[in-house]
């Protein structure tokens, strides 16, 4: 199977509460909080498409949009 | 069909607090509903009363907001008018088994087709924080202020012995077996009963000091184990999670079908 990449991080900011647990449970430490408790992709090079940000999300906030969903 | 498609953005961002558990739980409702393909005009979602009976206000399928601990009830009614209809009726663990206990056993007992989630994030959350059945002895809450003496229930074993067709608990920080649990309790025929133990920062964290919502997911993680792990045996207060019961039993709807067909012989 070949591995997903990354297109880009869905976030929708009305939608966060900034609760964290997306950035603390990310395993490559790419999202981080802004200074408007609202999660940010810092570092999305560093992403593996895992997407436990997305599936733990209490807010439906986040949502990881990889090459292999637009085909 | 993406999981966006399955609720009603425009009650979104929804009420409950940062980091609470009811919503990682609709998260994986509806990634497990998506994952098993079913229709949004095929679901009823049956609510009672409390932070977890929301839910059902921000899903696109047919839902009822209906009274305190009487989800089941209504669901029963639902499903018995309609038995094509896939039933989930998602409650929290007060709704459940304080003011709905007397209904959720005898749904149990009945085996009829619907799938009861029970949240249990062990307090009253809606209301300020009073203590359940579940809160469980030693726990602190606004209405035991010197710590809780009641014991709480076991959920498993309560539904097992009330006869629930199928029994499953996971946690909201087991994100994908709560996805794995919840679509094989809906495929499921009979009663299914799945309890997700989740958090409540606000109240039950605050309260009994465990800190924020991602100290609270920890100790999920820290805390439970597969059901029949060696940990269980070094360490028996783990609490277990998975499938505890799945088995072919006479569903209610069919039998009633039958009923109707003896007693139309006899004319």
């Amino acid at each position: 199977m070949v591995e997903p990449k990354l297109k880009e991080h869905v976030i929708n900011r009305n939608w966060c509460k900034g609760c964290g647990i997306c950035v603390y449970f990310c395993p490559k430490k790419v999202l981080e909080l802004d200074a408007g408790d609202k999660v940010v992709a810092k570092r999305p090079e560093d992403c593996l498409c895992c997407k436990l940000c997305e599936f733990r999300c209490p807010d439906l906030a986040i949502e990881i949009i990889t090459d292999q969903e637009s085909e | 069909m993406a999981i966006k498609d399955y609720i009603r953005e425009r009650f979104f961002p929804h009420i409950w607090c940062p980091g609470c558990g009811h919503g990682m739980v609709l998260n994986g409702l509806l990634r497990a509903i998506e994952k098993i393909g079913l229709d949004k005009n095929e679901i009823v979602m049956v609510s009672g009363i409390g932070c977890s009976a929301r839910i059902s206000g921000y899903v696109d399928f047919h839902t009822l907001h209906s009274i305190h601990g009487r989800a089941l009830s209504f669901a029963t009614g639902i499903k018995m008018s309609r038995p094509e209809l896939k039933l989930i009726v998602p409650m929290g663990d007060g709704d459940a088994l304080a003011i709905g206990g007397n209904h959720f056993i005898h749904a149990a007992r009945r085996n009829m087709d619907m799938t009861a989630i029970i949240i249990n994030n062990r307090i009253y959350g809606m209301t300020g924080g009073q203590h359940s059945p579940l809160s469980g002895y030693g726990t602190m809450s606004a209405t035991s202020p010197y710590s809780n003496i009641d014991n709480d229930f076991d959920v498993v074993e309560l539904s097992v012995a009330a006869g629930a067709s199928f029994v499953g608990r996971t946690t909201t920080y087991h994100t994908k077996q709560m996805t794995d649990i919840l679509g094989q309790a809906i495929i499921h025929k009979g009663f299914s009963v799945v309890e997700i133990m989740s958090q409540c920062p606000t109240y039950f964290g605050r309260k009994n000091r465990l800190g924020s919502a991602i100290d609270m997911l920890e100790g999920f993680r820290k805390n439970t184990t597969p059901i029949g792990s060696k940990a269980k045996q070094k360490d028996p207060d783990l609490i277990e999670r998975g499938i505890f019961v799945r088995k072919k039993m006479p569903e209610y709807c069919d039998e009633y079908d039958k009923i109707i067909k003896r007693a139309m012989k006899g004319n």
